[in-house]
């Protein structure tokens, strides 16, 4: 882990007596769960983004939401720094443990507790995993709509606490907007409620603002998420194109002809071959971009969309359309996509992926500029996009047993995001800040905005011990790595051993 | 664009920067059709209305970005030509509304069970701060998980955290087709039928019942909503019905008794209360017209898991339905974090505000 990752930059860190944490624990929680000893504790050391590493402090599994209370109570009475985990599949080390912190891990909350088919909504613990909301769902022909790729593993908790995405965001909205209500834990223990069975609550909208907050303001106990009834039918459309402009420009023309498509996303031609060397998903592989367009709806709704958006690719220039003849090449379609993470892992020993936000005007430029920076890094990027809204997972290739290569593969994926950022985009459209991106928050932010961030966290946290050095960096963080970049401006290459 | 288009964020900011000088509190303001929500805020008025004109809007983005004294209207005449629209249908209660009040205040109009509501749009915002400064928070892209989520915790917060500047709203294309109609039927079993319909993937984008008929939108493309027009039947009426509805325009509102909103879990059942009723969202909200004390609605709408709000002024000193203590305090502790000096529209949302 390079010097700008080291929770030490955010200041001196805490001095807790893991033994007499033990002995507390033990007394005031007999029955819960405490790993303590080195080879318990490496299991726990990462999240999804496993570049970085720390092993915990302690590890608790409660079971119980009564011990997580008085965990909460103890940890803050000693001021000793909770870091939450679901199923640890996040990709920005933000459930990332902390030297001198407990990591707190909820994954044996797996219940769902109540499904209201007449109420549309479902009622589950934190450690429930995405896709089983939708299983438990399907009897009453309901669904939970936010799917990020890792929904077979990643748990609601983590979902609500990353506001967590999915490839059909932009017909369906991101979690933020599929949640009734929440019940969570302050750091002093007390039990919150925000939002309510009703569609909206009274006073400020502290849903919304705890969703998307990474652990930082409470402990999420509990969530009651909107069910959907299941579209009727779903169609998919591939298109090949032989310049990502022209792409590009199509997507913006399906929604000119006003089309939401349930899902649209984009690869590029590296992507496009290591898709389909692994999946062989029928992709053409001389294309250098291809669009894939599912429309979902009601079947006669769903047959004209297709009929128009068939139109609209082939007149911006698409060199090849095909509309999936069945369920099984829809799915094939979709699995060439969906496997395009460990499809480009194949290429390489490792891969890191971005998730930059653009709009999507600036896709053309944007994707200039990665394979100009591509070139100077001397890194292959291949890129993943969820076109429809402008969310970017460039992948860059590299071999960590190489010297030097993650530290490079980091400079070019900051490089990245500061693009996003210039061009009027963000840093982390669905995978959240973390630890990862914790530096290119001061790129995306002034000192004033990150004042008022610290200022939210004041009011739940004045103590700052709920995932500390994650998602807001302190100002101290940002004047060093200002500094750092000065410096790189300066020089071509050889800043980026100080990496 | 228009001619009134002017930045005047430097005559707000400096507005801002004197009351903090000065310690005195400011009553935001665009051009006050929602004066009457909420309680009353003393303070020197800041208006927004000179701040004006829509920054940017590309329709093939889906998003528009404009300064919070921009007219609703405006902004509604700007999408609406590109064959866009609001999904959530914002109400304006008055010809004069701003985008600013529009946002603060939160509200949204009968599409909202199906799209979503203003915050669920909110993209971004400009916001003057009670440390007199103007920050950006959010942007014009659809996924954007920087940081916290402060325009969507701005939203709907009646101007207590901050002076919202500049609003970056999502739009979506106008449905292919708009078919709306009635049906004669009793409040029951149209609450019946709703909860059925919900679970099914119905082009419903409105449900309103009111006097023993159910009102309902269709909204898709042609061939679902002719499909399920044959299927429930019923008699066409002009969808300016929605407008009426969303505007309190409708015969039910000029009833002389105070006006509640009842927020409520989408499938509760009938509620007994004094007073006439009429439906909207599809169950999830209702309007009461009824001189009932605030404490007898409340406890029976507490009692289904909904919240009341008092929509005629004078009639309650507690407008929007009370905090738990718990609550209330970390409402407060955010307040005094984000304006330390309490200058922003104290009282107006609740008295410890």
């Amino acid at each position: 882990m390079n010097i700008l990752y080291d929770e030490r930059i955010d200041g001196a860190l805490p001095k807790v007596d893991k033994a007499a944490l033990v002995q507390a624990l033990n007394a005031r929680v007999p029955d819960l769960t405490v790993l303590h000893r080195a080879e318990d504790l490496r299991p726990y050391e990462c999240d999804g983004l496993s570049a970085y590493r720390t092993v915990p402090l302690l590890v608790v599994l409660p079971e119980r939401i009564e011990q997580v209370e008085v965990l909460l109570k103890l940890c803050h009475e000693r001021k000793v720094p909770v870091v939450a985990r679901g199923a640890g599949t996040g990709l920005s080390g933000g459930a990332l443990p902390l030297e001198q912190g407990v990591l707190l891990v909820m994954a044996r909350f797996k219940q769902i507790l109540e499904i209201d088919p007449a109420g549309r909504w479902a009622r589950v613990q934190p450690g429930v995993r995405n896709l089983a909301i939708s299983q438990a769902a399907a009897p009453y022909g309901l669904y939970y709509a936010p799917d990020p790729s890792s929904q077979i593993a990643c748990s609601i908790g983590g979902n609500v606490a990353e506001n967590a995405g999915g490839v059909h965001c932009l017909k369906y909205g991101l979690t933020v907007h599929n949640l009734l209500k929440v019940q969570m834990l302050t750091i002093e223990g007390e039990r919150l409620t925000l939002g309510s069975d009703a569609l909206d609550s009274p006073g400020f909208d502290l849903l919304a603002l705890f969703t998307g907050s990474e652990g930082m303001l409470g402990i999420i106990t509990e969530v009651t998420v909107k069910l959907l009834p299941k579209p009727q039918v779903a169609k998919v459309l591939l298109a090949s194109f032989d310049s990502v402009e022209k792409a590009g420009a199509a997507v913006a023309q399906i929604i000119a002809a006003g089309i939401i498509p349930g899902g649209l996303e984009m690869m590029d031609n590296l992507a496009i071959r290591a898709a389909e060397d692994f999946i062989h998903a029928g992709y053409p592989v001389d294309a250098e971009a291809i669009l894939l367009c599912e429309l979902d709806g009601v079947e006669s709704d769903v047959h004209d969309d297709c009929q128009r958006v068939y139109q609209v690719l082939t007149e911006a220039g698409a060199t090849e359309v095909r509309q999936a003849r069945d369920e099984a090449e829809r799915l094939r379609f979709w699995a060439g996509r969906k496997n395009a993470f460990p499809a480009v892992g194949r290429l390489s020993p490792d891969y890191y992926c971005m998730d930059g936000t653009i709009p999507r005007r600036a896709l053309p430029g944007v994707l200039k500029g990665i394979a100009e920076l591509s070139e100077q890094y001397g890194l292959r990027v291949a890129n993943v996009f969820h076109a429809g809204d402008g969310n970017m997972h460039p992948l860059i290739l590299f071999d960590a047993n190489q010297a030097g290569e993650l530290e490079r593969a980091e400079a070019l994926g900051g490089q990245i995001l500061e693009l996003c950022v210039a061009v009027g985009g963000s840093i982390t459209g669905e995978h959240g800040v973390g630890r990862e991106k914790i530096n290119q928050m001061c790129a995306q932010f002034n000192s004033d905005e990150l004042t008022l961030f610290h200022a939210v966290k004041a009011a739940f946290d004045p103590d700052r011990l709920l995932n500390p050095g994650k998602n807001i960096p302190t100002l101290q963080r940002c004047a060093e790595f200002g500094a750092m970049h000065i410096h790189h401006g300066q020089l071509p290459f050889p800043e980026l051993e100080r990496f | 664009m228009t001619e009134r288009d002017f930045d005047a964020s430097e005559q707000l900011l400096d507005q801002v920067r004197q009351a903090l000088a000065d310690d005195r509190p400011l009553c935001i303001q665009g051009s006050a059709s929602k004066a009457f929500l909420g309680r009353p805020s003393a303070g020197e008025r800041l208006d927004t209305r000179a701040h004006c004109g829509i920054v940017s809007y590309d329709p093939t983005e889906l998003v528009i970005t404009a300064r919070a004294g921009t007219p609703l209207q405006t902004l509604r005449a700007a999408v609406e030509e590109a064959g866009q629209m609001l999904p959530f249908e914002p109400p304006a209660y008055g010809e004069q509304a701003t985008l600013g009040g529009t946002i603060a205040a939160g509200l949204s109009g009968p599409r909202r069970p199906w799209a979503g509501s203003a915050r669920d749009y909110a993209l971004g915002t400009r916001v003057i701060t009670g440390l007199g400064k103007h920050l950006r928070f959010g942007g014009e892209v659809m996924k954007n998980v920087a940081g916290y989520d402060l325009s969507r915790l701005l939203t709907g917060s009646f101007g207590a955290l901050g002076v919202l500047t500049e609003v970056s709203l999502k739009v979506l294309p106008k449905p292919r087709a708009c078919f709306s109609i009635k049906l004669s039927c009793d409040a029951e079993r149209a609450l019946l039928k709703l909860a059925e319909w919900g679970q099914q993937p119905m082009p419903i984008s409105a449900a309103c019942h009111s006097a023993d008929f159910l009102y309902l939108r269709l909204e898709s493309g042609e061939g679902s909503v002719a499909a399920a027009h044959e299927r429930i039947g019923g008699e066409p009426i002009a969808s300016a019905f929605w407008d009426d509805l969303n505007e309190h325009r409708l015969p039910f509102f000029a009833q002389p008794e105070p006006l509640w909103r009842l927020s409520l879990p989408n499938n509760t059942g009938i509620l007994d209360l004094p007073g006439e009723q009429l439906i909207d969202w599809g169950g999830a909200q209702r309007w009461l017209k009824s001189s009932a004390s605030a404490a007898s609605i409340r406890q029976v709408v507490e009692a289904v898991g909904g919240h009341v709000t008092c929509y005629t002024a004078g009639i309650t000193s507690e407008p929007f339905q009370p905090l738990p203590n718990l609550l209330l305090r970390y409402h407060r502790q955010l307040k005094t974090q984000l304006d330390p000096q309490g200058i922003f529209n104290p009282g107006r949302l609740y008295a410890q505000l």
